[in-house]
């Protein structure tokens, strides 16, 4: 379980998260909503670790450890993991071998999973270089499969993703997610859905993800303050209709 | 028997000339009366002290002698093996090359200046040997000849002079590596090398050096290359030394020929190196890379590339890139030189640190902040190298391997 409690964070100086509650049962997966400098890659950059968001205030837990002051790596070894919008360029470190860091000591085929993702042809390539905005998610999603995290964060997974490719992108994710779930001779649906554990946050703009991941909650930040919390398809039709303008009414009602 | 004595005349004039370059060095302070040591037949090689194995091995060079199609290996001033197990190339003391073949006098000194400065003065007058290379026309290298000069007696100054000659339409690699002894921590490796790349020949020339804290390094390189030819010119340092300079030429001198060069260098503290490559373009068609990778932990790292264009129909890039982790200097010194119109050059120079993101991005897949590190420097120091045989590349990356924890 991910619990974010009265969490507020500064970046070079300014306070871009104010006050947000967050929490992520196990087996569930919410959607991030909010206009573009919302914060919302901030909340996953803070959560995922990276130093330069300073937690002024509040607490961030993880599976019962308090992990608001924890490095990278040990948020990574306690099972969080993210899927970048933009990773850096790594020269001379093969796509192959981020494959293999990631998989750390587990035995994993680097050829089989990224079959899964149609990736095979850019194994040899060094990691992000000269990707497109498609190559890129589809990486990341094979450096999960093979991390495997418990709880995972996606920064716009569906961006710059053509149409051919936003169905593996988006069943991609139900799997690592557990969101795949069909029924099997030993269990059933609902057996399988008690059982899921994965947790997910996926930022999305476009709602597109919502077609192949059954997301249990929606999120919507607006101006570093998360104003609303519910059915992710309302919020998508709300968004539409009257734009997040409504949030400020929503925010002010909240208080 | 060829007659030195008119070379060794010329280079009289020059025993007291500077270097262009570099810190120079007061060549009296070394020994040069001939070390003798005993020659090693196949066994010999292989019941050589571990210690020693081990060093040779950072350099390249293994006893065993598998996948390597050949051996030259001198100590000190002797030469204590050397023999070529592939049909077509032929590996020779040169000595004894001077003596006996009268066509080495095509190749002795027609490249580099015997009166070029007071190291290639001093190699001429106090010649110890060196090895001739030579694959016949045709002959294809099947694995590559590996050369070793090793330096075992304290304050020696040890001077060498090689000669390759890849004869038309050959195929010839070549793996050298200069080392010295544990105990060996002074002394200075004076070594001409000149190169002959024939029409449609093919050369890679793959050399690491492991030398010790107090070495003097003065190695002086000309190669020329004919129409059609290929010569790839590879070069590992990643051990400390008093001061390496050398700054090898190419002359690209028939139509399509090509030269790569590529370098990485780590500079330890209080190790002082000036290298570069310098590539002569001057016929159609010619193509040339000089490549270097360098980092810095405290060391002094001057890389200088300059590529010269001679007629218009060429096309050459230079790109260096330095990292400095715990101080000292890298100073990157590109220089380009176009003397027509239709020529096409290009450099890529930067100099800084790891990016932050990039160990963080790693960070998040698991690896600690230490880990991230090295795995972005061993990438860094990774370069593609184009036509080089997965073999050779593989002791590329082992020699980078093998001196990681110095590294870091």
């Amino acid at each position: 379980m991910l619990l974010i409690e009265d969490l507020q964070v500064e970046l070079a100086g300014k306070t871009i998260l104010k006050h947000i509650d967050l929490e992520i049962k196990p087996g569930e997966t919410h959607a991030l909503f909010g206009p573009n400098g919302s914060g919302k890659t901030s909340l996953l950059m803070t959560i995922m670790g990276y130093p330069q968001y300073k937690v002024t205030g509040g607490k961030i837990i993880f599976k019962g450890v308090d992990i608001t002051h924890s490095p990278i790596n040990e948020r990574a070894s306690l099972g969080i993991g993210m899927s970048y919008q933009r990773p850096p360029t790594i020269h001379g470190l093969k796509t192959r071998q981020m494959v293999e860091i990631c998989a750390a000591k587990r035995e994993v085929s680097v050829e089989g999973l990224a079959r899964r993702v149609n990736f095979q042809d850019f194994l040899e390539r060094d990691v992000n270089a000269g990707f497109s905005g498609g190559e890129i998610k589809r990486s990341e999603l094979l450096q999960l499969m093979a991390q495997n995290p418990d709880f995972m964060l996606f920064d716009e997974p569906e961006s710059g993703v053509d149409m051919e490719n936003i169905a593996l992108v988006g069943n991609t994710i139900a799997k690592l997610l557990q969101k795949d779930c069909e029924s099997t001779d030993q269990k059933s649906r609902l057996q399988m859905k008690r059982e899921r554990t994965k947790m997910g946050l996926i930022i999305t703009h476009t709602g597109y993800i919502l077609d192949y991941v059954a997301v249990d909650k929606g999120q919507v930040l607006y101006n570093g303050v998360l104003s609303c919390s519910t059915n992710p398809r309302e919020i998508l039709r709300c968004i539409g209709e009257v734009g997040y303008e409504e949030c400020v009414r929503c925010t002010i009602d909240n208080l | 028997m060829y007659d030195r004595q008119p070379l060794i005349n010329k280079a009289a004039t020059a025993l007291d000339k500077k270097a262009p370059i570099g810190p120079d060095i007061d060549l009296g302070q070394f020994e040069q009366t001939p070390v003798p040591h005993e020659h090693l037949d196949d066994a010999g090689l292989l019941k050589l002290p571990e210690e020693e194995k081990q060093q040779l091995l950072m350099a390249g060079v293994d006893v065993s002698e598998r996948e390597r199609g050949g051996t030259f290996f001198q100590k000190d001033t002797e030469v204590v093996h050397c023999k070529s197990k592939q049909e077509g190339i032929e590996v020779i003391p040169i000595r004894e090359a001077l003596e006996k073949h009268d066509w080495i006098k095509d190749y002795y000194w027609k490249l580099a200046s015997v009166d070029a400065d007071k190291y290639t003065a001093a190699s001429e007058m106090n010649l110890h040997n060196g090895y001739v290379i030579r694959a016949l026309p045709g002959a294809k290298s099947i694995y590559p000849i590996q050369a070793c000069l090793y330096l075992d007696k304290q304050g020696l100054q040890q001077n060498v002079h090689n000669i390759i000659i890849a004869e038309e339409d050959s195929e010839l690699h070549i793996i050298t590596g200069c080392s010295t002894s544990p105990h060996a921590t002074k002394g200075i490796h004076v070594g001409i090398s000149e190169f002959y790349i024939k029409k449609n020949a093919k050369l890679s020339f793959t050399m690491i050096h492991n030398w010790a804290e107090d070495m003097v390094v003065r190695p002086r390189s000309v190669a020329q290359v004919e129409e059609g030819g290929l010569f790839l010119n590879n070069y590992v340092c990643m051990k400390p030394v008093r001061s390496l300079q050398m700054y090898p030429t190419t002359h690209l001198v028939g139509e399509n020929a090509v030269a790569r060069m590529y370098s990485i260098i780590v500079g330890s503290p209080d190790s002082e190196y000036d290298v570069g490559g310098r590539v002569y373009l001057k016929k159609k068609g010619n193509r040339a890379e000089v490549v270097a990778r360098t980092i810095t932990n405290g060391g002094r790292i001057i890389s200088r590339g300059h590529l010269i264009g001679e007629v218009a129909d060429i096309k050459a890039h230079l790109e260096c890139k330095g990292l400095i982790l715990k101080g000292g200097l890298v100073y990157a010194v590109p220089e380009l030189e176009g003397h027509v119109d239709g020529v096409e050059m290009s450099h890529e120079a930067a100099v800084g640190k790891i990016a932050q993101e990039e160990i963080n991005y790693l960070m998040s897949r698991g690896l600690s902040e230490d880990e991230a590190t090295s795995t972005i420097v061993r990438g860094f120091l990774s370069v593609d190298i184009p036509g080089l045989p997965p073999q050779l590349k593989a002791e590329i990356d082992k020699a980078i391997e093998l001196s990681e924890k110095d590294v870091m």
